[in-house]
């Protein structure tokens, strides 16, 4: 009973334990021919203090997989920890370069598995020779789905409508970039939680 | 022969002199007292064919089966004692599944033969355990390269990949005759019938009563796991053992 009571207290948090860090976000991924392109803000707040203005939120797991993460910091640098070291056992015993797709199952398992003490919305997206570039979407509950393209973090929240009303399919490497860079400008400029420079990834 | 382990042989945890593990050897021997077993990598697909010796006229023709499913692109053929076998198919079967639901993918060929492999060699060495007496031959099919592969996994542990192979009784005249075949341009239903043949030329008059098995991956199926039917197999015999007839006398005429 008291465990809650400190929840009670932290309700401003939104379900972070007491003292720890948000990553309050605005992240996405979009799928091209031949790749991906990851974009981030680089904003991570403890509350209304900006804990650090230039963090990557942009993390490598395999050599031509990166994620997004969103949510608590600690939670999601702990699972991308955990995936990464999987991945690399996976990818050695495959001989060849892993699935983004089996990348994303191993995010999916962890964090459904234990959907209850996590706070972890994270975006999959790579290249495989298989499937060619792929985004996957894994938000809060543990749910893995793959999309053209997907958007995650609070500042998320402003932006469904312009990416909506901006996506084509078919774009090209040049046109997903600036469209990553032009929603989440907007995000960024809307939401207090996410801020400083948009870092991208091309793969 | 008698004295051929003189104390090196009674444990597969000792080496002899000359370098052998004996237990391992006396196991590969026990696989090859078995009936034959063959694999065949077509153009289209795997065909696996196994001579099921029938001990007795009061069998059930379908009992004792040698060929094995081990998940939907996958096939296995035992060889040896059947009760170890029946270990290694199922062990195989736990990796598929557990592979799948920890990675979301099937495990590709070289990975579950790699696998078995492991499996069948840890039994080579602990002290407490004796080496599997059977081979597996495992065909399996990977959708994402979209080719299939032919593993075969010997009591040692040793697991290799082939174009064809073979083993138990007839295993030397079976891989003869299998070097013969244009595996390039040979589809799984040419194969069938070049597997009954290879099968009955390398019986022995002597031998029991068989019964022939054959499964396949093919395309026409999705290469999904198919056991030959009852016409099918029995259409294959009829052809190999007219094929049989023509040498025969193509060398009486000579």
């Amino acid at each position: 009973a008291d465990k809650f009571a400190n929840y009670a207290m932290e309700d401003q948090f939104h379900n972070l334990k007491p003292g720890e860090v948000d990553a309050g976000t605005s992240i996405m991924a979009v799928e091209f021919d031949g790749g991906v392109i990851l974009g981030a803000d680089s904003r991570t707040s403890t509350g209304t203090y900006v804990a650090n203005r230039v963090s990557d939120k942009l993390t490598a797991v395999h050599d031509r997989v990166y994620c997004c993460r969103s949510g608590s910091a600690a939670d999601t640098q702990a699972v991308s920890d955990y995936v990464r070291h999987f991945l690399a056992g996976h990818a050695m015993e495959l001989g060849r370069l892993p699935k983004v797709s089996t990348a994303a199952h191993l995010f999916r398992n962890m964090c459904y598995q234990n959907k209850n003490n996590l706070m972890a919305g994270i975006i999959v997206a790579g290249w495989d020779e298989v499937d060619g570039g792929s985004v996957h979407c894994i938000p809060l509950g543990g749910s893995c789905v793959r999309q053209p393209f997907a958007i995650g973090g609070s500042g998320s929240t402003f932006i469904y409508g312009l990416c909506d009303a901006n996506y084509r399919p078919g774009m090209t490497r040049e046109e997903c970039l600036e469209f990553v860079r032009v929603c989440l400008s907007h995000a960024m400029a809307r939401d207090g939680s996410s801020g400083g420079v948009i870092r991208t990834v091309t793969i | 022969m008698a004295s051929a382990g003189a104390g090196y042989d009674l444990s597969p945890t000792t080496f002899s002199p000359d370098g052998r593990i004996f237990q391992v050897s006396y196991a590969q021997k026990s696989v090859s007292t078995s009936g034959t077993s063959l694999g065949i990598l077509c153009s289209d697909g795997v065909v696996l064919a196994c001579e099921k010796l029938k001990n007795s006229k009061m069998l059930l023709p379908s009992s004792g089966r040698r060929l094995h499913s081990v998940g939907a692109g996958y096939a296995c053929a035992v060889t040896g004692f059947a009760s170890d076998g029946r270990q290694i198919v199922n062990r195989a079967r736990e990796e598929v599944s557990s592979y799948k639901d920890t990675y979301g993918i099937l495990p590709p060929p070289s990975v579950l033969a790699d696998r078995l492999g492991h499996y069948v060699h840890y039994f080579t060495l602990h002290g407490a355990l004796r080496p599997f007496g059977a081979t597996a031959t495992v065909a399996s099919y990977d959708s994402d390269m979209k080719e299939c592969k032919l593993h075969q996994i010997d009591p040692s542990g040793t697991c290799h990949s082939y174009y064809a192979c073979a083993a138990g009784k007839g295993r030397q005249g079976a891989k003869t005759e299998l070097e013969k075949l244009d595996l390039t341009t040979l589809t799984v239903e040419q194969a069938i019938k070049e597997a009954a043949r290879i099968v009955l030329t390398t019986r022995d008059e002597k031998d029991k009563d068989m019964e022939l098995e054959i499964a396949t991956l093919a395309e026409g199926d999705k290469y999904q796991f198919k056991m030959c039917g009852k016409e099918v197999v029995s259409e294959a015999l009829k052809w190999a053992g007219e094929q049989l007839e023509e040498d025969m006398e193509e060398d009486d005429d000579e």
